[in-house]
């Protein structure tokens, strides 16, 4: 029998909307047996947000929350009834993880904050999600994706100088903070295997920012040494160029000249002064020599001659993908990336595939996201209610 | 908290062992390190890795003055004798690690290379395929070393397929992964559309997670194993969401500006100062009711156009000059604090003086000050991730270049004093680069 990574590591899931569900599906996706708790007939927020194919709203039809619910089971249970918390509290005394993305008040007034929880279950690791964290002066602020980044991140520095600072693509920074979430998660999980007891991780979305490898702690460092604020512009012009179809994005600096001028076909400019020395090579005409140099190669060429022969004279570069291209392209086909999922309701779509493989991984294809309350019966049952049980509490509609 | 504190951080007894170089690799080394492990890198003084400890080892001081951006921002603007352990990029990311200076290219070098592995848990890099390859240090021949090694290997595009070996920054592998397609404002072309290192952040916090539940497999097994990790399939589910519409729908949209969701208002707004910001984010009526109560009800926000998300979605251009016309008249905290009062999402855009006085940060300890010998004191960003019952702080600074030279060779692997004068004549123990190693940026 396979051993996925995470066999055996039983995770209540009381997450919604992208960063919690990110967090929850890496678990589940290789292999933990993650149980998605959403109120009845409300269910996770991402149920509404779409896309829907033909545009049409269905709950069990949004996009990005099929995407994210994959490989989890799912039961619907109204907590904020006392029936309700009493099953919670029954799945969480038998969870490794208990995972959760509300605003820090909420847990607390259903009788489960960590402590609350830790008296029945010393050794679950409790991972909270939150704008802002647990503590501090913002906690009960009300963040956004674009908000946690503003105050955490670097968007102060990104975008043109005469226009607005630019936020990042989508919604890439609530998925990093769940993906540091998961990370946190399994160290946590590591300890409690050594400590014997768990722990409540705490993780602050303007934090996964401010403490972010994505130019921001650059930065920081930087204004630490040197004083020097970081307006837009300062690192002008973009390295993004048109070629006859596209854009490429090409690493240029002095250090990489021998690789441009090879890609170039002009092996002499690695050594002249114009491109190679750094005080010559900064002056005005001299940098727009260079780049009518570039520009001119570029436009004698599609966007995949560009990128090939930069990559044969080993020029760090990629171009400038729409979606329709990341789908389309042959590496990741060939390579077996993209994984086809049936869903019942939803239909099959095309899904973005694992971020990294491991020798247990889980077989293909994951199972698709649940329908809402799908799995109630069958989890109330793993959980030893009896179908009388389970009858009454369909009744009162504590579940569904 | 109430709950009793550990006295152990969760990753203790966990070593490292770290080839990895830029961004990417090395983030995941340190969120290990700062839980715990202990991580070790390996540095050798023969090759220099450009943009790990710099873009170059000596830039000189007159790249230096003309190019007064964060990517030069040595200490006061001066490289010191030894600019290597003073450039940003790294000193971000070298806490609590240790640095040994060795090349394994040599047979000596895989010699003690194989001694460091037999007593590793975990090995990371994040090279282009072939050069670990060539080095002979892949997978096969580490687990005949040590049998239960993790190693995680982490790649722009994998261990397979027509890009293994394609060379990328995590810059270009947002391009392939369709994030740049989507930054940058509406109405510009992606050549004004300038790099973020966000590729890099997406591969540090999966690579961590990676390690982290194959060390969980490793103490419940015994088994070790390889991790392959695509930096760029890291990085494209973080867009399911587009790819899902553009099957659905057949959508494939351009530069989003500040767009998300049709929310409105939602965009960066002046407030008063040179180039000071507040960040609104109106997603449904109760904000927008916050929103008008905080401006103070003026007429113009009765008006039937603004009366609802749809429509006021639709005028989101004339919404973003009427509220950046009240922003602009007032510091950009007191308007965040007017909006956070009223139950609306607002922040203001920390620029890095901003954040090393932000009252949130501070409050949860984020910058711990530390002393360097070649930077002197600095408050640093810290550690990203809380854990109630696990008080954590940085233990040491950013590591020198060979800083554990002894440390790692005499006591853990139990080098002679004869083979370490021997090795240290050969060049493979040292804290400097060599002057010949000159070269610009």
């Amino acid at each position: 029998m396979i051993q996925h990574a995470l066999d055996g590591l039983k995770v209540v899931d009381l997450t919604h909307y992208v960063a919690g569900p990110y967090c929850t599906k890496l678990l589940a996706d290789y292999g933990a047996d993650v149980i998605k708790v959403e109120r009845p007939g409300i269910g996770d927020g991402a149920r509404r947000l779409g896309p829907f194919p033909g545009d049409k709203p269905d709950p069990e039809k949004s996009g990005i929350f099929l995407h994210l619910n994959t490989s989890k089971r799912g039961i619907a249970v109204d907590f904020k009834r006392p029936e309700g918390i009493e099953l919670l509290k029954r799945m969480i005394k038998e969870a490794d993880l208990l995972v959760e993305n509300f605003s820090p008040r909420v847990m607390p007034s259903l009788g489960l904050s960590y402590d609350d929880v830790r008296a029945f279950n010393p050794e679950v690791v409790m991972v909270s999600i939150s704008d802002f964290g647990q503590t501090g002066p913002y906690r009960d602020y009300r963040g956004s994706e674009m908000v946690d980044y503003a105050l955490g991140g670097a968007m102060y520095s990104a975008g043109l100088p005469d226009r607005q600072p630019l936020k990042l693509g989508g919604v890439v920074v609530s998925y990093l903070a769940g993906a540091n979430a998961a990370a946190a998660a399994a160290v946590a999980v590591v300890g409690t295997a050594m400590r014997g007891e768990g722990d409540h991780v705490d993780i602050s979305i303007m934090e996964t920012q401010a403490g972010s490898p994505d130019r921001r702690v650059n930065m920081l460092v930087g204004y630490q040494y040197t004083g020097q604020v970081n307006h837009r512009g300062m690192l002008a012009p973009p390295p993004v160029r048109p070629c006859k179809d596209g854009y490429l994005n090409s690493q240029f600096g002095l250090v990489w000249m021998d690789r441009i001028s090879e890609m170039l076909g002009m092996p002499e400019i690695k050594d002249d002064p114009r491109f190679v020395d750094p005080i010559e090579a900064a002056k005005p005409e001299n940098a727009a020599l260079f780049e009518e140099i570039y520009l001119g190669w570029l436009g004698d060429r599609t966007m995949r001659e560009a990128w090939d022969a930069a990559q044969a004279a080993h020029v760090l570069s990629g171009p400038i993908y729409s979606f329709a291209d990341v789908m389309a392209d042959r590496n990741f086909q060939e390579r077996g990336y993209w994984e086809d999922i049936e869903h019942p309701a939803a239909g099959r779509w095309r899904y973005p595939g694992l971020p990294f493989s491991t020798f247990g991984e889980p077989s293909k294809p994951r199972r698709p996201a649940p329908r809402l309350g799908e799995h109630t019966g069958e989890v109330l049952q793993q959980l030893g209610y009896s179908d009388a049980e389970v009858a009454a509490l369909r009744g009162q509609e504590v579940i569904a | 908290m109430t709950s009793p504190r550990h006295k152990k951080l969760p990753l203790e007894g966990v070593r490292v062992t770290d080839f990895s170089v830029v961004l990417a690799g090395p983030w995941v080394a340190t969120l290990l390190a700062d839980w715990g492990a202990e991580v070790i890198r390996v540095e050798p003084l023969q090759v220099f890795q450009p943009s790990t400890r710099g873009r170059s080892p000596r830039p000189p001081q007159a790249q230096i003055d003309t190019n007064h951006n964060w990517v030069f921002a040595y200490p006061n603007w001066k490289a010191g004798p030894r600019p290597w352990n003073q450039w940003p990029f790294f000193q971000a990311h070298a806490r609590n690690k240790l640095s040994m200076t060795l090349d394994i290219r040599r047979p000596e070098g895989m010699e003690v290379l194989k001694r460091l592995a037999s007593v590793s848990d975990i090995v990371i890099e994040n090279n282009v395929p072939e050069t670990i390859e060539k080095l002979g240090i892949d997978y096969p021949q580490l687990r005949q070393i040590k049998p239960d090694i993790i190693m995680l290997r982490m790649p722009a595009y994998g261990l397979t397929g027509p890009y293994k070996n394609f060379r990328s920054f995590g810059p270009h592998l947002e391009g392939t992964a369709g994030h740049t397609s989507i930054r940058g404002y509406s109405d510009t072309d992606p050549s004004m559309t300038e790099d973020v290192f966000f590729g890099d952040a997406c591969a540090a916090a999966t690579g961590a997670y990676a390690t982290a539940i194959a060390l969980r497999q490793l103490r419940r097994t015994g088994k070790g194993q390889l991790i392959e990790l695509s930096q760029t399939e890291s990085l494209i589910p973080f867009f399911g969401e587009f790819l899902l519409d553009y099957q659905m729908n057949g959508r494939v949209p351009g530069p989003q500006g500040n767009d998300l969701y049709e929310m409105a208002p939602h965009n960066a707004y002046p407030c008063r100062g040179d180039d000071t910001w507040v960040a609104i984010a109106v997603a449904d009526d109760r904000a927008w009711q916050g929103l008008v109560r905080a401006i103070g009800n003026p007429p113009w926000t009765s008006e039937k156009r603004f009366s609802t998300q749809a429509s006021r979605y639709e005028q989101r251009q004339d919404l973003d000059a009427l509220v950046a016309g009240w922003t602009s008249q007032h510091d950009n905290r007191w308007v965040m604090e007017v909006l956070q009062n009223e139950g609306v999402p607002a922040g203001v855009l920390n620029n890095e003086e901003d954040a090393y006085n932000d009252p949130h940060l501070n409050a949860r300890g984020f910058f711990p000050e530390l002393t360097h010998p070649d930077c002197g004191t600095h408050r640093y960003p810290g550690i990203v991730w809380k854990m109630a019952r696990t008080p954590n702080d940085i233990r040491t600074p950013p590591v020198t270049l060979g800083e554990h030279n002894d440390y790692v060779y005499k006591e853990l692997l139990k080098v002679t004093e004869e083979e370490y004068a021997n090795l240290e004549q050969a060049g493979h123990i040292g804290t400097e680069f060599p002057e010949s190693m000159a070269g610009n940026a």
